[in-house]
């Protein structure tokens, strides 16, 4: 009897660490099943998406392409979660961050060196979508306005200067002078493009192919995205870099400590004499210059131009929300959370040209894989108070525990 | 063997005899519960003593079903019962009231004794039968609940009653009191004790816990004491002493008298000017207060909870905005500065709600223990933590108060209610403030906490320390006070030397009679 109990708890543990992985399988599962109805084979579809995202070096290349904004915008997420703000205002942060960027770029490339361009180019996008981030943040902090609503709101103003500033003084005068119309920019100059890997690589003294050195199979193409020519650019490896400066930022230092503290407990920390709203507009702000800056990274790294708004920010100011909470809102882990939904994406892409399936049907399983995910981290949360502490009453776990308090409409006093 | 005098006024069998042998409960770093015994019989209640973190609530939520045992056994009426959650014991007809209980806020009672029922489907067409059904307990019990009443609108000793009906509800034979009184105004725990003993009358088994001896002495029948996880013994209350039992819980004489040596006052540290303060919805909450608190003085705030300390005690720490007059520290006016500006100018304050507003339960204790100073030096350059300095820091706390955990880096939410609690105050006093606002200190805290906790008050208030103390309890307020301010509606009724007034005197002021009426009448 003793021995079932503490392999209950020992399984108990394992099934919420697993919980992620089933979320994933589920949602794998319902696929299966759409596709079957489909007519299409779901093995050969999912072999067909895992092989496109991770199997080939062009395809491990834009997997990682594609995690470099998700892991972005996701730490910026996390930033707003652990302050207990909810951002779902990226959407339209990405898309000020880059517009701004693109018109540093666009402005300054002709007169001064790259590497200045470029990061004041960076440092633009990261204040325009910092700005974006606060504008909710105060809003919510001083009016009391849902920061949902108003993050929505802004996410179309966003898009409407985008589509105005595209279509006038930003567009590119090659379009106007064919007079085609098309909402985009011109191309910024390649002395203000991020170094590619393979720029790197070549730098480093590393010329050859993996066909020259003849590695071969799986480590071949890894060798390939290191080296040879794909899309992957060094906005990868400064993610991760930012990855690791926002867990010392939230853990080791005072004002990511405040943050934590205004998002666990606000009543305590207006106690402990913190300023909890000039805090919540805080953590909106760095939540927004995060998203900035991944719309700052894909211009100046990826797409080296401005075009239609929603097409740069590309739904990464959602699905890194998702990427955020499956890395349980932690830095480090939303490092792999990011590469595997951005894996997704590509391996979605590939798995609708191989099999010939409807591009709503990738949406649909992804938007299952969403669902499972953010449903799963509930019931572990459900499954964890109760194992615990169910002494607790329902409205101090949701502030306490759970750390995404609802927004509070009474007003506080401090000066 | 059931027979019709067996049952309870609720209709349900009683629970003859219910027994825990060698229960074993281990946590990470701890071992909470190590081999314990322990019973309780139908019609009595038993109390259940132990300093802060010696495994009561634990043993307790064992019975109830929260937490599984390593090793052993629980015994009903003499048969062996397995309890894997809160149904199960529900099933077995056990209840818990939770220390620090909570009740969701925005229903009535109704739905809320409703709310936890696993029948709960129609709960809308079944809430008509469960008010009736609360009505009936409510008047089989004397307690005096309206199914319709908005929980948050209530009372703590409201919300308490709501608890032990809605356990009833359940059809509790055995009722399980976390500390039922700690958050109890003195009146309240009179009026409960009625209910308690009328319900151990009836037939019920009560487990009782608290950390007042006086409660023990007044209502329980027989005392268990757990030390550090072991149960230490089982007397009868009647055949023991108070000093008895401090004896058997801490291990050691515990001074249960305080002395208060004379001290020379110095300057005036803290003075209130004619303030007054109006609540969220307007309504006043302080008028024209006035007083000052002197280096080397304990000025005690006594008055029924409700009748202005806390809005005073918010007002004095920058939390609640003072419409009129002011406050002066060390001759500086503070009126209306924000907190991080008063703790800066010298000022600690120890909240009455401290689990809610003196602590993060997320955080570890290091992190808890730099909740104010976190950007101060040397806890920080600033910019980064000083990890090196706060663990020193939370040591030197937990050392100082004795602060059961099993590391530093523990999220307290696993330490024990009262562990908690002398943690924030350890944080407080060690502050070196010039003035010290306590509001309720000793709540929940052990009888050995709090003697250390009142020697502490003693000795910083040798130290020249000017402290607002806010308490309930007026034998705390009279022994530790230099000086007795008593508010009543938001408005002092006067301002009393403690060695020259009497409990009787104290309870008339409270009630709303003016110092000067009081002593006229004497
Ligand atoms: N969920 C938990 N996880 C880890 N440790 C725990 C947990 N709950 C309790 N403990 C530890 O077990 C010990 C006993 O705690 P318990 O809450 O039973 O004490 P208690 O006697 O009720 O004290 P108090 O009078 O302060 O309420 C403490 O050392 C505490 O730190
Ligand atoms: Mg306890």
């Amino acid at each position: 009897m003793q021995k079932s109990k503490l392999n209950r708890q020992f399984f108990d543990r394992l099934i919420d660490a697993l919980m992620p992985v089933f979320a994933v399988l589920a949602a794998f599962a319902v696929g299966a099943v759409i596709l079957l109805l489909q007519g299409v084979n779901p093995l050969e579809a999912y072999q067909a998406m895992i092989v496109g995202a991770f199997g080939s070096k062009n395809g491990l290349a834009d997997t990682l392409v594609k995690a470099t904004p998700l892991l972005l915008v996701g730490l910026g997420i996390a930033i707003a979660f652990r302050g207990g703000v909810i951002n779902i205002g990226a959407e339209g942060q990405i898309i000020m961050g880059s517009l701004l960027t693109t018109w540093v770029g666009l402005q300054l490339g002709e007169q001064v060196p790259g590497v200045i361009v470029i990061t004041i180019g960076l440092l633009a996008g990261t204040l325009m979508g910092g700005v974006w981030g606060a504008i909710p943040g105060y809003l919510k902090a001083q009016l009391g306005v849902n920061e949902i609503l108003s993050t929505i709101m802004l996410n179309q103003i966003a898009i409407q200067i985008g589509y105005y500033l595209l279509r006038g003084p930003m567009m590119d005068p090659a379009e106007v002078a064919a007079g085609t119309n098309i909402p985009h920019s011109a191309r910024l100059i390649k002395d203000i493009d991020m170094p590619r890997f393979t720029d790197i690589a070549q730098s480093l003294g590393f010329t050859q192919s993996a066909k020259d050195l003849n590695i071969q199979g799986f480590l071949g193409e890894l060798y390939g995205v290191l080296v040879e020519p794909t899309r992957l650019h060094s906005g990868f490896l400064f993610a991760i870099v930012m990855a690791v400066l926002v867990y010392i930022f939230l853990w080791r230092t005072t004002v990511g400590y405040r943050i934590r503290a205004v998002g666990l407990n606000r009543h305590a920390s207006r106690y402990a004499g913190m300023n909890v709203k000039r805090t919540m507009v805080l953590s909106m702000t760095l939540s927004g210059a995060f998203a900035g800056l991944a719309g700052a990274v894909e211009i100046l790294g990826l797409h080296h131009r401005m075009f239609e708004p929603t097409a740069v920010s590309a739904g990464y100011g959602f699905s890194g929300i998702v990427a955020a909470l499956f890395g349980k809102l932690h830095p480090l882990g939303i490092i792999p959370s990011s590469i595997l939904f951005g894996g997704l994406l590509v391996g979605g892409d590939k798995m609708q040209r191989a099999m010939q399936v409807p591009q709503v049907l990738i949406t649909a399983i992804l938007g299952l894989v969403v669902l499972f995910v953010v449903s799963t981290d509930y019931l572990v949360r459900k499954r964890q108070s109760r194992r615990v502490d169910t002494s607790k009453g329902k409205d101090e776990k949701d502030e306490d525990v759970e750390g995404t308090a609802v927004p509070t409409t009474k007003p506080e006093v401090s000066a | 063997m059931a027979q019709e005098n067996n049952l309870l006024p609720s209709g349900l069998p009683r629970i003859e005899s219910l027994e825990m042998r060698g229960i074993v409960k281990k946590f990470p770093g701890v071992l909470a519960n190590d081999h314990v015994n322990f019973d309780v019989k139908t019609g009595e209640i038993h109390a259940l003593l132990g300093e802060n973190g010696a495994g009561k609530s634990t043993l307790m939520k064992i019975l109830y079903g929260l937490y599984q045992p390593e090793e052993g056994e629980i015994l009903l009426n003499g048969r062996p019962i397995t309890i894997h959650s809160p149904t199960d014991s529900i099933n077995h007809g056990i209840g818990m009231i939770h220390q620090h209980f909570m009740l969701v806020d925005n229903v009535t009672v109704a739905e809320n004794v409703a709310l936890g029922l696993k029948s709960s489907r129609g709960l809308r067409l079944d809430l008509d039968v469960v008010s009736a059904r609360i009505r009936e307990l409510a008047d089989k019990y004397g307690l005096q609940v309206d199914p319709q009443a908005v929980i948050s609108k209530l009372a703590v000793g409201e919300r308490q009653r709501v608890e032990i009906v809605k356990a009833l509800y359940r059809g509790a034979a055995l009722l399980v009191l976390d500390e039922p009184t700690a958050v109890l105004t003195p009146q309240e725990v009179d009026d409960i004790f009625v209910i308690f003993k009328q319900m151990a009358a009836d037939g019920h088994a009560l487990i009782f816990i608290s950390h007042k001896l006086n409660e023990i002495f007044a209502l329980t029948n027989r005392v268990s004491v757990l030390r550090d996880g072991k149960m230490i013994g089982t007397v009868n209350t009647a055949d023991v002493t108070k000093a008895d039992l401090a004896n058997m819980m801490v291990g050691r004489e515990v001074l249960l008298t305080r002395h208060r040596p004379p001290v020379t006052v110095g300057d005036a540290r803290l003075e209130v000017v004619n303030i007054s303060a109006n609540n969220d919805d307007d309504k006043p909450v302080l008028k024209n207060v006035s007083f000052e608190v002197k280096s080397g003085e304990i000025l005690g705030v006594a008055g029924v909870s409700g009748n202005g300390q806390r809005p005073l005690a918010e007002a004095i720490a920058g939390l609640q905005f003072v419409a009129d007059g002011q406050i002066l520290l060390e001759g500086q006016n503070v009126t209306n500065y924000t907190p991080a500006q008063m703790f800066t100018s010298g000022l600690s304050y120890i909240p009455e709600e401290r689990m809610h507003d003196g602590c993060i339960k997320d955080f570890s204790v290091e992190e808890n223990a730099i909740l104010q100073d976190y950007v101060r030096r040397p806890y920080s350059n600033w910019i980064f933590l000083a990890f090196n300095q706060i663990a020193q820091h939370a040591q030197k706390l937990i050392e100082s108060f004795n602060v059961k955990t099993p590391s530093r880096e523990t999220p307290i939410k696993n330490l024990s209610g009262g562990n908690i609690q002398k943690l924030i105050l350890a944080r407080e006093l060690a502050r070196e403030p010039r003035v010290l606002i306590a509001a309720q200190p000793t709540r929940g805290v052990d009888i050995g906490a709090t003697e250390y906790i009142h020697n502490q008050l003693l000795h910083q208030r040798a130290e020249g320390l000017a402290t607002l103390l806010i308490s309930e309890d007026l034998d705390e307020v009279k022994a530790l006070s230099d000086r007795i301010m008593v508010l009543f509606g938001g408005e002092v009724m006067g301002i009393v030397r403690s060695d020259e007034v009497t409990v009787e005197q104290l309870g008339l002021m409270m009630a709303g009679e003016r110092a000067e009426q009081v002593f006229a009448a004497a």
